[in-house]
């Protein structure tokens, strides 16, 4: 059995833990070394047909160590915090580091930034967040469907990270961030679905009751969908649709490695969307979920990836800025890291058009809730399919005049960008596949759909 | 481990729990990352803890902790209990689980060469050949190599009484070269893509791959492919290699056959599922006569083979599919008996720090006596073969599916000839599986599989395995997208 030596959960109590790796990795005599050390504190409700049927916490500590000899670079990892883990935890990197080839262009431990914390990023309410709250939340939810005659599913969590850095260089960088998230998708007897999600860092900020009004409400109005012709259409994307382009992006173009390797289609000057299209990854943004630095222990820059249409830049972490012979913007991942630096903290900018004008100004269009399941088909064209979900409506003269079943899209995102013509003044922060989005609804002038189910 | 699952189930009892398990779980990976010749990344980890799951009320809780010791064996026990009770204020209907013998015995993959044994130099330098081969090719942009092996110790024990131990082994290892001029990216991959899959097995799967041979010609189509044509839109004859056949397999037959998305389940974040309870009652014509799927959690190398599922269920060949008709699901204690039958043993937990849910085991679809592949192939006036997984989607309720894959060749008379880029097809689940009119014999039928198939939130991957042969389908859409 093992023991764990982690006294306390603050930033203090888990950068002590990095500090103390670092003491055991010094007895194997590296040439440079970086501990991540990690508390994570989360907690789950789940539930579908208006019941809770999954419900779960969890507590965990990771270390990981990047031990360096020379340019030979070995990395080990351990939940384990006790003197005998961490003794073992750093002869293995050792041993990996020792035994592994020389990285020619090992561009070395990033030196220590200028760190700002973000208060913004922790509430105390959403670190103690108990089951009973988020059973409270839940129920509000299924009470907002039991009201419209629906039956709601989703999930209600908090959670707590607390992380580390130290490395031999000097950096030492910790914070503690909270993320709450309940998503609920709302069905009909009849066969509609809706959905809602709210995103945010104080959980107590999330309207429970509302977001199960809003997914029940979109319920109600999508049973019975008319089938229409897959096509090119004219198409307003709610915001949880505009997180999946962002995501999307981010993986196939915003990093520097995906430009390294020749495989972004991100180009500073390129333009790739309409003028008003700019996308900024902002750690410090409170509307992003935020991060001071990234796991790398570098602050966090304000990196503008697409300004009025026209590419401007990608995100960096050491090694790949390093390559580019400038520095880290602070977009680094847990090591070993071959997908490269990733934003984690993406916002479009906010339009100028009400958000409830966006679909009085189709003539003849949809109105799409979100996606499923997109997957990149042509990465370097930014071509995604995917299908619609939980609320797709024919629109005509700019009045929604019903639901519609979902539909395949083989589309390019980037031409999705640079056929957007109105983007909503208001926008919401969600949570992404990789981090906190911020994002408004947009109206897309044509959209590529190519099929259609059942549904 | 013994003392502390004892511990674990004596405080969730004296607390009220009605029923408890615990597992726990210690993982160690180790993972190699070979970029263009140079050694990226190389990583162990290593992670071990516990997880209590009780039912109180006829509701579930569940707590996890990576302290090994009796005091948060309390704890963790004391938490998941009081999360029951929170659940139970959001209860419909009390959970019910199958009866099942109590669980008993041991459990080890076999293994011939044991992968953490063999010298990390040596597996460096048996990747970096394989790399070399495909990056010496003119024209290849940048390649990558990966291996990975991971082994899970696990103890389960349960207040009936159930105690189980077992040592599961999984590794992998693939080669993939990429080809990049202009907008056009296109890759070549062996086994697989994203380095698998991976075998339940030692190292002596790796070795098996004579990776260092493939790696050259997959490199030279990957160049070929930049100025090979458009593959076309249309209908046309298709013959999937096993390559793409067993994704085929696991989007549009593995996840729709999960109990738990028929029941709702999982509607929130993945979907649910066409298959309603009613399509079994009236037996459903999934496919043609010559599809037959099982979820075979016994097959010899699958990573989806186990003594017994985390909830103590031993491992079983579940049939899903037979002579076309749909006739089972992937199941667990809760849900199988709201359709009158035991669990087939398909509850699979992602680590110490996540719950048990509905994973495929191995799906395989059967080969059938009469035509291998080639003969198929040979057999075939005009159409494509496709090989290899680029991309993947699936609706909601997995009905509507587009895939790509890395290469399409050419058949014409019976022969497979030129090359065809950005090559996909698309279609509906039970029309595609009814135009099958030809599925390999035992001389193609290999086990491959996933190992990150995602699902439940918060989310976890598990590897899956998939053994097929290949097969021909009839009159599908190929070529969408406007590229």
């Amino acid at each position: 059995m093992s023991g764990d030596d982690l006294n306390g959960r603050t930033p203090a109590d888990v950068l002590a833990l990095a500090e103390r790796v670092l003491r055991f990795a010094d007895a194997e005599s590296p040439t440079e070394v970086e501990v991540m050390a990690m508390a994570d504190d989360a907690s789950l409700t789940r539930f579908a047909n208006s019941e809770i049927h999954q419900n779960v916490a969890e507590s965990n500590v990771q270390v990981n160590l990047r031990f360096v000899v020379g340019k030979r670079v070995g990395v080990a990892s351990t939940n384990r915090s006790d003197d005998d883990g961490l003794r073992r935890l750093a002869e293995r990197a050792a041993a990996i580091a020792r035994n592994s080839e020389e990285l020619e262009d090992w561009g070395g431990l990033p030196a220590p930034t200028a760190i700002h914390d973000i208060p913004e990023g922790f509430a105390a309410t959403t670190a103690d967040a108990t089951p009973e709250l988020r059973a409270d939340g839940v129920r509000a939810v299924i009470a907002a469907a039991d009201t419209a005659g629906v039956k709601s599913y989703g999930s209600f969590s908090t959670a707590t990270e607390t992380l580390g850095i130290a490395n031999s260089k000097g950096v030492r960088a910790a914070q503690r961030r909270t993320v709450s998230q309940l998503l609920t998708v709302a069905m009909a007897p009849d066969g509609g679905s809706g959905y809602a999600e709210s995103a945010a860092v104080d959980v107590t900020a999330i309207d429970a009751a509302e977001i199960g009004r809003q997914a029940a409400e979109k319920a109600r109005a999508t049973g019975n969908p008319i089938a229409v012709d897959p096509g090119e259409w004219p198409v307003v994307l709610e915001e949880y649709a505009v997180v999946d382009i962002l995501s999307m992006l981010g993986y196939m173009g915003f990093s520097a490695l995906a430009v390294q390797e020749e495989r972004s289609f991100s180009e500073p000057g390129r333009r790739v969307g309409s003028d008003l299209v700019s996308i900024v990854d902002d750690g410090h943004d409170p509307a992003t979920l935020p991060m001071a630095f990234d796991y790398e222990g570098v602050a966090k820059e304000r990196v503008s990836l697409i300004d009025r249409g026209v590419c401007r830049d990608v995100v960096f972490d050491a090694q790949t800025a390093a390559r580019a012979g400038r520095a880290s913007t602070g977009h680094g991942l847990p090591a070993p890291n071959p997908y490269g630096p990733f934003p984690l903290n993406m916002a479009m900018a906010a339009g100028d058009t009400p958000r409830e004008q966006l679909v009085r100004g189709l003539d003849r269009g949809l109105l799409v809730t979100r996606f499923h399941y997109t997957n990149p088909v042509h990465p370097k064209l930014a071509i995604v399919t995917g299908m619609t979900r939980d609320g797709t409506f024919y629109v005509e003269n700019g009045e929604i005049k019903g639901p519609v079943r979902n539909l395949r899209f083989t589309q390019s995102y980037l031409e999705a960008l640079a056929a957007t013509s109105a983007i909503s003044r208001e926008r919401r922060t969600l949570k992404g596949d990789f981090g906190g989005v911020l994002v408004p609804a947009i109206r897309v002038d044509s959209w590529n759909f190519t099929g259609a189910t059942e549904h | 481990m013994r003392d502390l699952t004892d511990r674990a189930l004596d405080t969730a009892a004296q607390l009220g729990a009605e029923y408890a398990d615990a597992r726990v779980v210690r993982r160690m990976d180790e993972s190699i990352a070979i970029k263009s010749g140079s050694v990226e990344g190389v990583a162990a980890g290593e992670s071990e803890g516990f997880g209590v799951r009780v039912l109180v009320d006829g509701a579930w809780g569940f707590a996890s902790s990576n302290r090994l010791t009796p005091r948060e064996a309390d704890r963790v026990a004391g938490q998941a209990v009081r999360i029951a009770k929170a659940s139970a204020t959001a209860l419909r209907d009390r959970v019910r689980l199958d009866d099942r013998p109590p669980a008993i015995g041991s459990y080890e993959t076999p293994v011939q060469e044991d992968p953490f044994e063999v010298p990390l130099e040596q597996k460096i330098q048996l990747l970096l050949a394989a790399d070399g081969a495909a990056a010496r090719v003119d024209g290849v942009t940048f390649t990558e190599t990966r291996y990975d092996a991971r082994r899970e110790w696990k103890t389960f024990a349960a207040t009936d009484g159930s105690f189980t131990e077992q040592t599961i082994t999984h590794v992998g290892a693939g080669v993939e070269a990429n080809a990049i001029e202009g907008d056009e990216h296109q890759r070549r991959s062996y086994p697989d893509g994203d380095g698998g899959p991976f075998k339940a097995a030692g190292f002596e799967y790796v070795r098996g791959l004579d990776l260092e041979n493939r790696a050259g010609p997959l490199a030279e189509e990957a160049v070929a492919l930049l100025t090979a044509p458009q593959c076309p839109s249309g209908r046309f004859t298709i013959v999937l290699d096993p390559s793409q056949l067993y994704m085929q397999v696991h989007e549009s037959c593995g996840h729709p056959s999960e109990l738990d998305r028929v029941y709702g389940t999982e509607a929130s974040y993945a979907g649910t599922s066409f298959l309603t309870t009613d399509k079994l009652d009236e037996g459903f014509r999934y496919g043609s006569d010559l599809i037959d799927i099982v979820a075979d959690a016994t097959a010899p190398g699958g990573m989806g083979t186990f003594g017994w599922d985390d909830e103590g269920v031993a491992a079983a060949s579940v049939p899903i599919v037979r002579n076309g008709i749909f006739v089972g699901y992937l199941s667990s204690r809760e849900t199988a008996p709201r359709i009158g039958r035991q669990s087939g043993g398909a509850m699979r937990a992602d680590g110490w720090n996540r719950i048990p849910l509905i994973r495929m085991t191995n799906l395989n679809l059967l080969p059938k006596p009469g035509m291998s592949l080639d003969e198929i192939v040979a057999d075939t006036d005009d159409g494509f073969y496709l090989a290899s997984n680029r991309s993947w989607s699936i609706d909601d309720r997995r009905l509507n599916f587009q895939f790509a894959t890395e290469v399409a060749y050419e058949i014409k008379n019976g022969k497979k000839g030129r090359l065809f880029k950005n090559p996909t097809y698309t279609g509906i689940t039970y029309e595609f599986w009814r135009s099958c009119d030809a599925v390999g014999d035992e001389s193609s039928y290999v086990m491959l599989g996933t190992p990150n198939c995602g699902k439940g939130e918060p989310g976890q991957g598990a590897s899956v395995g998939h053994a097929c042969s290949g097969a021909r389908f009839r009159n599908v859409q190929m070529g969408v997208g406007k590229w």
